[in-house]
This record gives C-alpha cells, sequence and structure tokens, in this order.
C-alpha cells in the first residue's frame, strides 16, 4: 500500500515537472502574445527614463492593433536615473550580495550532485557509510539552501531598488524564463525536502530506487535552475537578437541561447562540484578538529578524504573548462579577450593563478598527511619531494606574468617591459603546459595515496609498474611537445587547439593508470588496517585552506566575469551611466572580494554550527512539570 | 614504523639551507648566467611558492614535522637555552623593526608601475574619416598569401620599404624594439619578435594601433604611456596593411585568427 502511494505520488510529481518544463518552452509563445508594456508598465519605477517610455508606448494594450511585441531600444540613462540610498554604495551593495548569492547557489547545486552519486556508491555496495555521509552532505545544504533562497531575494530587491531600467529591460527580455525560474524554484524546494527529510524513510528495496530518483530530479531542477540564471547573466556579456540601439528582435530562447551561455554552463557545472567538494571538506574538518571521541575523528577524517577527492577529481578538468570559456570569450569579442588576458584584467588573473597554486599544494599536502594513516607509506615518503619539487615548477610557470611589474631600474636594465627568458612562460602555451603537469603530479600523489596501504599479489605487478612509468614518460613528453612546438612554432588557431591534445593526453594518463591499478591490486594485500582518524591537525586547515581558496578564487573570477564589461551594463548595447561606470583598482577589487570572502565564511561557519547543534540534546532536569504517567 | 635516523644537519638548518639555495639559484640563473636580472616582485612571488613547497615537504610526516618544530619548542621552552633565547627574542624584533624602517624609508625612485602593453582595444573606431569594425576588419591583402605568392612577396616588400623608412628608427631595423631612438624612449617601444606580442593579436588591432598610435589609445584605464605616431597622418591606409604584412613575415609569426585556413 505504501510502495502504491509513493509511486503515486512520484508519478503524479513527475507529471508536474514535465508540465513546469514544457511551461519554459511555450515561453516564446507567451512573448508573441503578450503586450509587453502591460507587465513592463507594472514594473516600471518612477524613474523610467523618457526614451524607454517613449519606446514603450506602441505596445501599450491601450492600442487594440498592437499584437506584435515591439520592444523598447536599450535606454540611454544618466546618474539621475539611478535611485541612490545615502550611505550606500549601489555597487558594492549588489556585488556583495550577487556574490554571495552565487557561492551559496554553487554549493547548493554542487552538493545534490555527489550525494546522488555518493548514494548510488552506498546501494551497489551496500555499505553504509557512504548512505550515512551522503545524508551528513545533503544536511549541511539544507540550511545553505535557506540562505540561498535568502540571498536571492536580496539580489532581486537590490536590482529593482538601485538598477530598476536595467532591471526592466532584462525582465522585458527573459520574462518567459524568470516565470519558469520560480516555478522550478518551487520544484527544487519541493523536490529537496523530499529528498532530505524522506531519507530514512525511502531505505531499502524499492523505496531506495524512489529516493534515488528524487536525487536525480532534484540535480536536473537544479542544473535548469542555474542554467536559466546564466543565461541572464550571459546575455549581459553577449547580447543576442538586439540590434545596435538594444531592440530585442528575438525569442526567449534566442536570448537563452547566446555565445556565452553554454561555455559558462560547463565551466559552472565542473567548478561547483569541485567548489562543493571542498566547502563540505572544510565542514569534516571543523568536526574533526572539535571530535571529542576517536571513532568521531575516524568518520570525519574518512569524510574529508572523500570530501577532498571529490574537490581534486572536479579540480581536474576545471582549467580547461575555464581555457575553453576565455577562448570563447576572445572568439566573441577580441575587446573583452584582449582586457581580460592582456589588459589590465590580466593583473587579476596572476593572483587567480596563485590561488589555484594554493588550490592544487593544499590537496596535495592533504593526500601526502593521509598516506601517514598507513603503515605501508614509508616506502613512497621519499618520493613526495620529487613531487613537491615538479609542482612548485609547474607552478612558477603557471603564474608568470608576461608583463612584469618592474621598478625603474628593472625597466632599464631589461631593455623593456618583457623579460628575454621569462617571457615566453607569461603567455597561454606555457600555462597550459604547467598546468597539464600539475594535473599529473597531483594524479601521481593520489597513486601513490592509494597503493601506499597495498602490497600488489598479480605476478605482473612488475610490468604494470614498467608500463605506468612509460605512459606517465611518453605522456608528460608529448604534452611538452604540444606546448612548445605549437605554442611558439605555429600561429594562434594551433596553439589554442594544441590545448585539446594536451589535456586529453593527460586523461589518458590518469585512465589507464587507474585502469592498470584496478587490476594490478585486485585481491592486493593490505600492509596493515588503515588508522582513520591518525592525521595531524594542520592537515585539516589544509582542507580549510582549499575551500578558503576556492571561495576567494570564485569571487575574484566572478568580479572579471561582471567586470569585463567594464562600463556597459548590457557589452555594447546599454550603456551603464550610473557614477560607478568604471572600472575599480586592482586593490579595491581585491578588498570588495576579501570583505565578501569573510562574511560568506563567518555564513559557513554558522551553517557548520548549526549542524553541531542541531545533534544535541540537553536533558533539562527538574524544567519540565511531571507528567502523570 | 621505522626509527628516525640520526642527522649531521638539523632538519630546521636542513630547511633553511634549501629554501636559501633557492633564492641564490634563481639570482645565480638570471642574474649571472643568463644576464637578465629577475625582477623583485617576481622573486618575491617565486619564493613564496618555494617556501611553502620546501615547508610541505619538510612536514606532511608527523616525524618530521616534531624534528622541525623540535629545535624551535626547545629555543622557547629550554631553560638550559636561556641565552639564546635572549639573542634571538632581541635579533627578531631588530630585523623586523629594520625591514619596516627600510620599506617605508622615502625613495627617489618612481613606483612600481602596472603597466598595460596591449590595450584593450574599441569596438570600432575612425580612421581615414571613416570608421572601422575591429571585429570584422581584415588585412585586405592577406588573401595573397596563398593566392599570388608572388604578389603577396611584393606586398611584403614594399611593406619592408615602409617600415624602414619610418618604424626601424624606434622598433629596430631587427624588429626588436632596439632601433636608434629606442633607448630614449620610455618605455621602450615594443619588440616585435617576442612571441608575446603581434603573434597574440589580430591584425585589425595592429591596424587600430598604427592608425590611431598613441593619442587614439581608449579612455578607460587612462593614463597610457605611448610614443607612437598617430601614422594616419603620415601613411596611406594601403601602407598601414602592408607594413603589418611585412612585420609577420619578417618575424616569422602569423596573426591570431579563429580559422585553419
Amino acid at each position: 500500500m505504501l510502495t502504491q502511494n509513493i509511486r503515486n505520488f512520484c508519478g503524479a510529481f513527475v507529471l508536474a515537472m514535465a508540465a513546469m518544463f514544457m511551461l519554459s518552452a511555450f515561453a516564446p509563445e507567451a512573448n508573441a502574445s503578450e503586450p509587453t508594456a502591460a507587465t513592463s508598465a507594472a514594473a516600471a519605477p518612477a524613474t523610467a527614463t523618457a526614451p524607454a517610455a517613449a519606446a514603450a508606448a506602441p505596445a501599450n494594450p491601450a492600442a487594440p492593433a498592437a499584437k506584435a511585441v515591439v520592444f523598447p531600444p536599450a535606454p540611454k540613462l544618466t546618474a539621475s536615473d539611478y535611485p541612490t540610498i545615502p550611505g550606500v554604495n549601489s555597487r558594492v551593495a549588489i556585488w556583495l550580495v550577487a556574490q554571495l548569492h552565487l557561492w551559496f547557489g554553487a554549493f547548493v547545486v554542487a552538493v545534490p550532485m555527489f550525494v546522488f552519486i555518493i548514494e548510488v556508491i552506498g546501494m551497489a555496495t551496500r555499505d553504509e557509510r557512504y548512505d550515512n555521509m551522503a545524508y551528513e552532505f545533503i544536511k549541511v545544504s539544507i540550511t545553505a539552501y535557506s540562505l540561498t533562497a535568502i540571498l536571492g531575494g536580496l539580489l532581486a530587491f537590490c536590482m529593482i531598488l538601485f538598477y530598476p531600467d536595467l532591471f526592466k529591460y532584462m525582465a522585458l527580455i527573459f520574462k518567459g524564463s524568470m516565470w519558469a525560474y520560480a516555478l522550478l524554484f518551487f520544484a527544487e524546494s519541493a523536490v529537496l525536502y523530499m529528498y532530505y527529510y524522506g531519507w530514512h524513510w525511502l531505505q531499502g528495496g524499492n523505496r531506495k530506487w524512489v529516493h534515488l530518483t528524487l536525487g536525480l530530479l532534484l540535480n536536473a531542477v537544479g542544473l535548469q535552475l542555474m542554467f536559466l540564471a546564466n543565461a541572464w547573466t550571459t546575455f549581459m556579456m553577449s547580447p543576442a537578437a538586439v540590434d545596435a540601439a538594444g531592440v530585442f528582435n528575438g525569442d526567449t530562447w534566442a536570448a537563452i541561447h547566446n555565445f556565452l551561455w553554454n561555455p559558462i554552463n560547463i565551466h559552472r557545472v565542473v567548478a561547483n562540484v569541485a567548489y562543493g567538494g571542498s566547502v563540505v571538506g572544510a565542514y569534516a574538518a571543523f568536526k574533526f578538529l572539535s571530535a571529542q571521541k576517536k571513532e568521531e575523528r575516524a568518520h570525519y577524517d574518512w569524510m574529508g578524504y572523500n570530501a577532498n577527492f571529490i574537490a581534486i577529481a572536479a579540480l581536474l578538468p576545471l582549467p580547461f573548462a575555464g581555457y575553453y570559456l576565455t577562448a570563447e570569450m576572445y572568439a566573441y569579442s577580441q575587446q573583452m579577450g584582449i582586457t581580460l588576458m592582456g589588459g589590465v584584467f590580466a593583473w587579476i588573473f596572476i593572483i587567480q593563478a596563485v590561488l589555484i597554486g594554493a588550490l592544487f599544494l593544499s590537496a596535495n599536502y592533504y593526500l601526502w598527511c593521509g598516506m601517514g594513516r598507513s603503515e605501508g607509506a614509508y616506502r613512497y615518503n621519499p618520493r613526495i619531494k620529487y613531487i613537491a619539487f615538479v609542482l612548485v615548477i609547474a607552478f612558477l610557470v603557471w603564474f608568470t606574468p608576461h608583463t612584469l611589474v618592474l621598478t625603474n631600474s628593472e625597466l632599464k636594465d631589461l631593455g623593456g617591459p618583457y623579460h628575454k627568458y621569462l617571457g615566453v612562460l607569461g603567455i597561454m602555451p606555457a600555462k597550459n603546459t604547467a598546468v597539464n603537469y600539475l594535473l599529473v603530479f597531483t594524479f601521481l600523489s593520489f597513486m601513490f595515496y592509494r597503493r601506499a596501504n597495498k602490497i600488489a599479489t598479480v605476478s605482473w605487478a612488475s610490468a604494470g609498474n614498467a608500463a605506468q612509468i612509460a605512459l606517465f614518460t611518453a605522456g608528460l613528453i608529448n604534452i611538452t611537445i604540444l606546448g612548445v612546438y605549437h605554442g611558439y612554432f605555429t600561429n594562434t588557431v594551433y596553439k589554442v587547439a594544441a590545448s585539446v591534445p594536451q589535456v586529453l593526453t593527460t586523461l589518458v594518463i590518469i585512465i589507464i593508470s587507474v585502469v592498470i591499478d584496478a587490476f594490478m591490486y585486485k585481491g592486493a594485500k593490505d600492509v596493515a588496517p588503515l588508522h582513520w582518524g591518525r592525521m595531524p591537525p594542520r592537515s585539516q586547515y589544509a582542507l580549510f585552506l582549499l575551500a578558503v581558496s576556492f571561495t576567494w578564487l570564485m569571487g575574484l573570477m566572478g568580479y572579471v566575469r561582471s567586470g569585463i564589461r567594464q562600463h556597459w551594463h548590457i557589452s555594447n548595447i546599454f550603456r551603464d551611466g550610473s557614477p560607478d561606470a568604471f572600472t575599480p583598482g586592482l586593490g579595491y577589487v581585491a578588498s570588495v572580494v576579501s570583505v565578501g570572502t569573510i562574511m560568506f565564511m563567518a555564513m559557513v561557519i554558522f551553517v557548520f554550527w548549526l549542524s553541531t547543534i542541531s545533534g544535541r540534546h540537553v536533558v533539562a532536569k527538574g524544567y519540565w512539570k511531571e507528567q502523570q504517567a | 614504523m621505522s626509527a628516525t635516523p640520526k642527522r649531521v644537519i638539523p632538519r630546521l638548518l636542513q630547511m633553511v639551507l634549501v629554501i636559501a639555495g633557492a633564492y641564490f639559484s634563481f639570482i645565480l640563473l638570471f642574474d649571472v648566467l643568463l644576464g637578465q636580472l629577475i625582477p623583485k616582485s617576481l622573486l618575491t612571488m617565486y619564493m613564496v611558492f618555494v617556501v611553502a613547497g620546501v615547508v610541505m615537504v619538510f612536514t606532511f610526516t608527523e616525524e618530521g614535522a616534531q624534528e622541525l618544530a623540535g629545535p624551535i619548542k626547545a629555543l622557547v621552552e629550554d631553560p638550559s637555552r636561556k641565552m639564546v633565547r635572549n639573542v634571538v627574542f632581541v635579533i627578531v624584533p631588530l630585523l623586523a623593526g629594520y625591514y619596516t624602517y627600510s620599506s617605508m624609508l622615502p625613495s627617489f625612485e618612481a613606483p612600481v608601475e602596472l603597466r598595460t602593453i596591449h590595450p584593450a582595444p574599441p569596438n570600432k573606431f575612425k580612421a581615414y574619416g571613416k570608421s572601422y569594425n575591429l571585429a570584422t576588419l581584415e588585412n585586405p591583402y592577406r588573401k595573397f598569401e596563398k593566392e599570388d605568392p608572388a604578389k603577396f612577396k611584393a606586398l611584403v616588400k614594399e611593406g619592408g620599404d615602409v617600415y624602414i623608412k619610418n618604424c626601424q628608427y624606434c622598433h629596430g631595423d631587427k624588429l626588436d624594439g632596439k632601433g636608434p631612438y629606442a633607448s630614449g624612449l620610455n618605455p621602450t617601444p615594443l619588440n616585435f619578435q617576442d612571441v608575446g606580442t603581434i603573434a597574440q593579436l589580430q591584425e585589425s588591432f595592429l591596424f587600430w594601433r598604427i592608425a590611431t598610435g598613441g593619442p587614439g589609445l581608449p579612455a578607460e584605464a587612462a593614463p597610457w604611456i605611448s610614443s607612437m605616431p598617430v601614422w594616419q597622418e603620415f601613411l596611406t591606409e594601403d601602407e598601414i596593411w602592408k607594413v603589418i604584412l611585412f612585420l609577420y613575415n619578417y618575424t616569422g609569426r602569423q596573426p591570431r585568427s579563429w580559422s585553419h585556413e
């Protein structure tokens, strides 16, 4: 009976979801039949500019002949068109709120992805520890979900308050998808709560399948939400279906499917998983450091290991997703590309490189410390220094700027702003080569960690090791040749294209090594039982560093993505007329992002703390009136 | 678990020596052997990561971390080391004070500059009395590279003549930025042989920079420092396109493009 009810309920829910998806598909038609100004007039603030109002007039429902939608041109605003609140900097306010919303949003979209995978692993292996861990992860994201929603509301409020004309213009174009977004948000909330609160109820047999289906649905809705929001953001960077005056002449899909939409979608999906992994890693570290019992420490150590694994696994393809996005931005606009990589924003990429360095180093350090859990790790300890050497050298290449920061005397000595020898390390082929080395050697750290406690028993173990050494050597040679030859001796088409075989080489090394290891260590002997919990506190701070670096990095690159529009609200069609229509100095940017990072980390620690107190139960003796039996 | 071997050099000293070794290796390699100094800002960044990497290697095992921290703990806690402790506790604040004093000391040196070499181009610009769209602008002579190599060669030669008559005084006859006037300019003229200059750019970008020169640089991120003349006042449009052909041809570079053809 219960199973039947669940099936009915799920069936109804799936139908409801399908209906919601269909709704967004109908949105363009809805646009075509609705008089545009009906909504815009309702939403139009008192500050709407004359040209915008005049342009919107033909579409007024009062005119009976106005069937087709006539979109207004982008308004030409002056500083007086932007409402202000004394003592509040509009740009900083919206910047911080948007960034905080994005941090939490990224976290709550990412967590269900790996929670689903962990739940599947638990189901397949029948190892309840995975199920418990997945539940604990989703528990953390529940509180974060509320904060995401609150900050999202605050962001919309700030947009309407401080940038009403921009909001109105965007809402006119995207009203179909904004409507779908609101519905999807309800769906997301419903599925998330069912997924979380039904966790212990939907256990075993078919119930577990129902729960997994909910998890899948949760991810589908979450990603849809993110893709829709990405469309608004990328439309502001690469507007589609608009003429030079900003008159929109397409349908909602044309606006959504703008030039940079898919590159951002891919980049954000991968980055969110890495980010989510790092934040739950920080949660595990928080719990590990505050644990009183040995068993608790062992549990949270294991959780931290898995979180770090998730973060690293997603971090591996991330540089390529980022490179793809940037290459697409360059292809879309030479102006954007040069401002990003050669102009004023190039310095932020140097800071980005340093932060990515911190990410890789802390992830590797955590793995090396983790080898202390095993008695067999001593065999591998002497090799760690060589991995560290390669990692550090690769980082030095990774963040060497093309244009150096020079004192006057250095400038004279060098004879120009470019260094004869270090200059070649400043351009992308060197960076791509370096980052592939970083990934391969980070994977090597992981391989050592995995092997530390095992002794292969297959007869072909030596041959397997030799094959892996050959694979690594050949792969690294290939990466180097691709980087040096195509990077410096061919034209830019091949230079950019060479990054693809480079990353494929890295992936081949990783995949084949994993396959060889899987067979070679099948039935391997354990050196001794793993000592979960035998980790120094400094390893846990490495997990914190991972989360903080990720947060800071996202904030910084979020600014770059948004700031690249410079003095435009919407690139080249809708000019920013506010007093803040200038690109702020790098120090100012760093300060705002740092304040945002501190605010976010404070809120995250609050979320962690909430999860701690939710499990506490105090027996208040003598407080409650005794009930008669 | 193996016993910790007795070391000849204490681990802390080993770490300090490795870091110092890395620092002096950079100086030796760049300043002495290669003859191109390593800028202070870059060396600082390099050393931050070298120190991080070295500390990580020395502390990833529990024994290693304890051995490293041992002398520091002993310095602070061991009663028999009172004299050394007092000396260290005097020297360290003095060094910090000296560093602060040196950093704050007024200097006549111009402040360090974050100069942007490649300014972001506008979408459109005006020259020769008309408007050019940089996104679609192409070198009209580039097509002859494949269609008519002999004609292309002649165009390159014409571009070379224009270069020698007008550009080499600053950018050099080898296009390496070392022309006769170069030493009088700060910043020095661009070295086109560098893989990070014209090879990174589309021809339309070069056309914009040559035609409008220093005064045509965008208002964003101003003030700019550039001695580049406004060449549209001295050269024809054709001459600029030909000189661009020459720049790429002589250096053996290809302009940035998005097609494989």
